[in-house]
């Protein structure tokens, strides 16, 4: 089995070499045509990635604690080609790839302009972002994080909005900004404990006071992609601008990669550091769920508003995380999952509406129920998943992270309650304000319900909802042995 | 040693000045009609100087003026190879806007040699000879399109400014003779063992590191960079920003290293203060420009600051890092003014930021390739860039100056903006429309080295480094 990793990391890039190929040989011809052709072949792609992480999944063996799959080839000295995944990591391996194909679906009417380019940027993000949670090598990892960089700036800059230009410098100045302090802890941490295997740093016991600038170091990059408050004003941002499939990816998965660094790299690798800085992130998380559900519910934008919504929703996460015990950890990973395909969908809602009627004002809609039925039933059943109903994947995720948290700061958790009550607030006030009443604006007299094609798009994200509401053990089977081992490593550490 | 012996050595030189000399004469007896066969004798020239270099023996000549050795063999290796570019496209280039003539590849042949003096110097004799040489043949392709009142412009400061550096130099180096009583780097570094390095020596190599600062166009002495950069010929530009930048640093690593070994505390304060300028410079002086060619300027400055912070390290990690750094940085500006040499509109070279608005849809492969080139400039994984950014970094941080590379690394972010705003303009904007046909050779330079900046590098590096690890113990640091 070695060398599935790479298959599944690179598989996408057979995608861009063969939509290069394509565009090489179809010179002169029409361009829809064109263009047609080179979304089936993205799309092949993306599922044939999809195929292939779900083989992985049923071939990984959940009892083992360890990395598996793991490839490792000397490359030269001071960066080792090293992959593998544990139950962590390949929860997100699969939401990226059962996240892609849909966003490549959500496109395919709305964007016609650079097709090609834009269907290849899609495949390449795969690549780096499946890269990202396989690597095991700090090099090869700051490759892949740092590498998606270059085509969500694509993305936001070229297929977005009205201030493309803005959010799209915005979001990679700022990602880059805490990228390069992570960059000078990889190179400070390769020259302490001459490795940069992330296996082998993850029992690297590093001095306190160096654990100390380390974590912060990595914090600052991982708190800027999360996005934690107060460095969270991008986000809103490069959502609003974005195209839809790249908020899809953005929330869904990009924002994910914080979350996963902070289980990867600042629990196991500096526990003294988390524990002395965790009411900071404890404070900080909790001014998140609220503040930033505060920020939601004025806003008047359907995207910014949901933007925001992640940001409180990534508050439950880092919470989680930094409980250090096994509830909030997994709590915070469900989260994330769930998170990934919530948001995700809402997101594409916002984009069924966009695609009609080009905007996103919120008093622009009203009354949307009247004319799009089956577009309403689905908005509120992912509202519901937002605000955490129980049934849905939503609820589960928030719960436990803060079963997880009061076990460890119950003034935490009791505010983090009220960010739960909040986010109703603004997700059925959200709701109330674009489908209900009458429908006064004569522009939305003539508005189509769902098409087949939207209605594929949505149906495994309404199933993975309401399955991994009632049935969390599906994930929680897969994460358990290594959250066990990493909360037990982490107690252990810290002599807790 | 034999007078034979000291020849063998210094083989990839005299082959070198042989082939320039006879290149000469026979391009001043048939004219510009020779202008084809000049250039390709200069080529072959370079391609066997770096031949013979590449199987050097080791050792040193003419009375330890003369070292060849690891680093000078890696040194011109690299010089010889990227001088028949700047020959090829040059050529071409001169002969679309005004007139090639033949003096051109014979200039371009004095430099490299130069150069190839530079990084063999082993005192401050045959480095005051390298450097002039070097800089001599630059002034005057700066200043090769004499027609234009630009190019002479970029000429005449290039060669004031230049005047100057060299009299540091020399100043400096007088000091040092006065002081160390020699001028073999070995002996001065001997006079000063223990530690017991005097004022007057001190003195002498502030001068000395001054006045390389000034031809590798470190702050605060950058100032010419930016006018000659946007006054001379496109191709010479790219020439001047790649190998004598290369050259020049293996120099200053030399000199510091065998010279002042002993004193690494005292010149490496200076350096860390260059290298901070020249980062900071580099990436604030950028924010504001808009012609393309002065931005690399800025750019170049910020990278040479970059180099230097491996230098600080004084560490033969460090050189080592220096050297990949050079090399990859080299390929990429390479890279990045054969892009500009290729790109005209109207017959009118574009060098305006706002005559890129849009290229990205009448010129894609065009528009691709300098994106790449952009983002492995700025140093962004997986590109060349971040690669030689990776190892100054880590040389760096082993030698204990994280604060220093972390504030510099910051800086980065800022240069990052106009990078990015390039890539904005040819991406996001919308142009002005059609661009002319973009000549071959041109564009297949600069397409094979954005090649080269991803994705051919990851396998390189794997060649790349050892070589690099290699060259640099003969700097004798540890």
């Amino acid at each position: 089995m070695t060398g599935i990793l790479s298959l599944i990391t690179f598989a996408p890039m057979i995608g861009v070499a063969a939509i290069l190929a394509l565009r090489a040989m179809s010179a002169g011809q029409d361009t829809a045509v064109v263009a047609n052709r080179a979304k089936i072949l993205a799309l092949v792609t993306s599922l044939v990635t999809l195929a292939l992480s779900v083989f992985l999944v049923s071939k990984f063996d959940a009892k083992d604690t360890g990395f598996q799959f793991v490839e490792s080839v000397t490359w030269f000295s001071g960066a080792t080609y090293r992959m593998g995944i544990d139950g962590i990591s390949i929860l997100f391996v699969l939401l990226t790839a059962f996240l892609l194909p849909i966003c490549i679906l959500a496109s395919w009417e709305s964007v016609t302009d650079r097709v090609l380019e834009y269907l290849a940027a899609f495949l390449l993000l795969e690549t780096l972002v499946i890269g990202v949670f396989c690597a095991l090598d700090l090099v090869l990892f700051y490759l892949f994080f740092e590498g998606g960089l270059v085509p969500m700036f694509l993305i936001i800059g070229i297929w977005g909005g009205k201030n493309r230009v803005y959010a799209a410098y915005k979001f990679f100045l700022y990602t880059l900004l805490g990228s390069v302090l992570m960059l000078a802890a990889i190179l400070a941490m390769a020259s302490i404990a001459k490795t940069t295997s992330i296996p082998d740093l993850m029992v690297f016991k590093f001095d306190p006071k160096v654990q100390i600038l380390l974590w912060l170091a990595f914090f600052a990059s991982f708190a800027v992609k999360m996005p934690m408050w107060p460095v969270h004003t991008w986000l809103p941002d490069a959502h609003v601008e974005a195209p839809t499939a790249g908020s899809v990816i953005l929330a869904g998965i990009l924002l994910k990669m914080g979350g996963y660094g902070f289980l990867r790299f600042l629990l196991p690798m500096f526990p003294q550091a988390s524990v002395y800085f965790t009411p900071l992130v404890f404070a900080m998380s909790v001014i998140a769920i609220i503040y930033t559900s505060l920020v939601a519910f004025r806003q008047v934008d359907i995207k910014k508003l949901i933007a925001y919504s992640s940001v409180a929703h990534m508050g439950f996460v880092t919470m989680g995380i930094f409980s250090g015990n096994a509830q909030g950890v997994q709590g915070a990973i469900f989260q994330m999952l769930s998170h990934g395909v919530i948001a995700g969908a809402l997101f594409l809602c916002v984009g069924v509406v966009y695609d009609r009627m080009h905007t996103r004002e919120i008093a622009f809609y009203g009354g949307l129920a009247n004319r799009m039925p089956w577009y309403a039933a689905v908005f509120l059943l992912f509202t519901m998943g937002n605000v955490g109903l129980p049934g849905t994947s939503g609820f589960v995720g928030e719960i436990l992270t803060m079963t997880g948290t009061y076990h460890v700061s119950t003034w935490t958790a009791l505010a983090a309650t009220a960010g739960v009550i909040l986010s109703a607030v603004y997700a059925l006030s959200l709701y109330r304000r674009v489908m209900f009443g009458e429908l006064v604006n004569p522009k939305l007299s003539a508005i189509q319900d769902l098409t087949v094609r939207e209605v594929v798009i949505f149906a495994p994200l309404i199933a993975s909802t309401l399955i991994l509401g009632v049935r969390p053990g599906l994930i929680f089977n897969l994460t358990a042995a290594s959250v066990d081992h990493l909360v037990g490593a982490y107690k252990a550490a810290v002599g807790g | 040693m034999t007078f034979q012996d000291a020849l063998l050595l210094a083989r990839p030189e005299v082959f070198l000045a042989a082939s320039t000399l006879v290149l000469l004469v026979w391009g001043a007896f048939r004219g510009d009609k020779a202008m084809g066969e000049v250039s390709i004798g200069a080529s072959l020239a370079l391609f066997v100087a770096a031949g013979f270099a590449a199987i050097s023996p080791e050792g040193t000549a003419f009375a330890g003026g003369f070292i060849a050795d690891g680093a000078s063999s890696f040194g011109k290796v690299a010089i010889y190879l990227i001088s028949p570019m700047a020959i090829y496209l040059g050529d071409r280039w001169l002969g679309r806007v005004s007139n090639a003539r033949f003096e051109f590849p014979i200039l371009i042949l004095l430099a490299a040699l130069g150069m190839g003096m530079m990084v063999s110097a082993g005192d401050l004799i045959s480095l005051y000879i390298g450097v002039e040489l070097q800089s001599l043949a630059l002034y005057v392709l700066a200043a090769f399109r004499r027609d234009d009142a630009k190019a002479s412009e970029a000429g005449l400061k290039y060669f004031v400014l230049g005047a100057l550096s060299s009299g540091l130099l020399l100043y400096g180096s007088s000091l040092i003779y006065g002081f160390a009583g020699s001028t073999h780097f070995d002996l001065i570094a001997k006079s000063i063992e223990g530690g017991a390095t005097g004022t007057g020596v001190l003195f002498g190599l502030v001068f000395l590191i001054c006045g390389l600062a000034f031809k590798v166009s470190a702050a605060p002495f950058h100032m010419w960079t930016p006018d000659v950069y946007e006054g001379a010929p496109t191709p010479v530009v790219g020439f001047i920003a790649a190998a004598p930048k290369l050259a020049a640093m293996l120099l200053l690593a030399r000199v510091l290293s065998q010279g002042f070994g002993t004193a690494l505390e005292q010149w490496r304060q200076i350096i860390v203060v260059a290298a901070f300028l020249s980062v900071a410079v580099g990436a604030f002086g950028g924010l504001a420009q808009s012609n393309i060619k002065r931005l690399l300027a800025y750019s170049s400055i910020a990278n040479i600051g970059y180099a230097l912070i491996g230098l600080s390290a004084g560490s033969a990690e460090g050189m080592e890092a220096v050297l990949v750094f050079m090399v990859l940085y080299m390929i990429d500006v390479t890279g990045f003014f054969a892009c500009l040499g290729a790109l005209s509109r109207d017959g009118k070279p574009m060098e305006q930021l706002s005559d890129f608005s849009g290229l990205a849809r009448v010129r894609p492969g065009m528009a691709l390739a300098l994106t790449a080139l952009s983002f492995s400039v700025m140093g962004l994984p997986p590109f060349s860039g971040f690669w030689a950014k990776m190892f100054v970094f880590k040389a760096a941080i082993a030698s204990g100056q994280w604060a220093l590379a972390a504030v510099l690394l910051l800086g980065s972010v800022v240069a990052a903006f106009y990078y990015l705003r390039l890539i904005k303009t040819m991406w996001f904007d919308v142009g002005p429309g059609q661009t002319d046909k973009e000549p071959l050779d041109a564009k297949g330079v600069a397409l094979a080295s954005a090649l080269f900046c991803f994705p051919v590098v990851l396998p390189a590096l794997a060649v790349l480094e050892p070589l690099a690890k290699t060259a640099a113990l003969a700097f004798g640091l540890n």
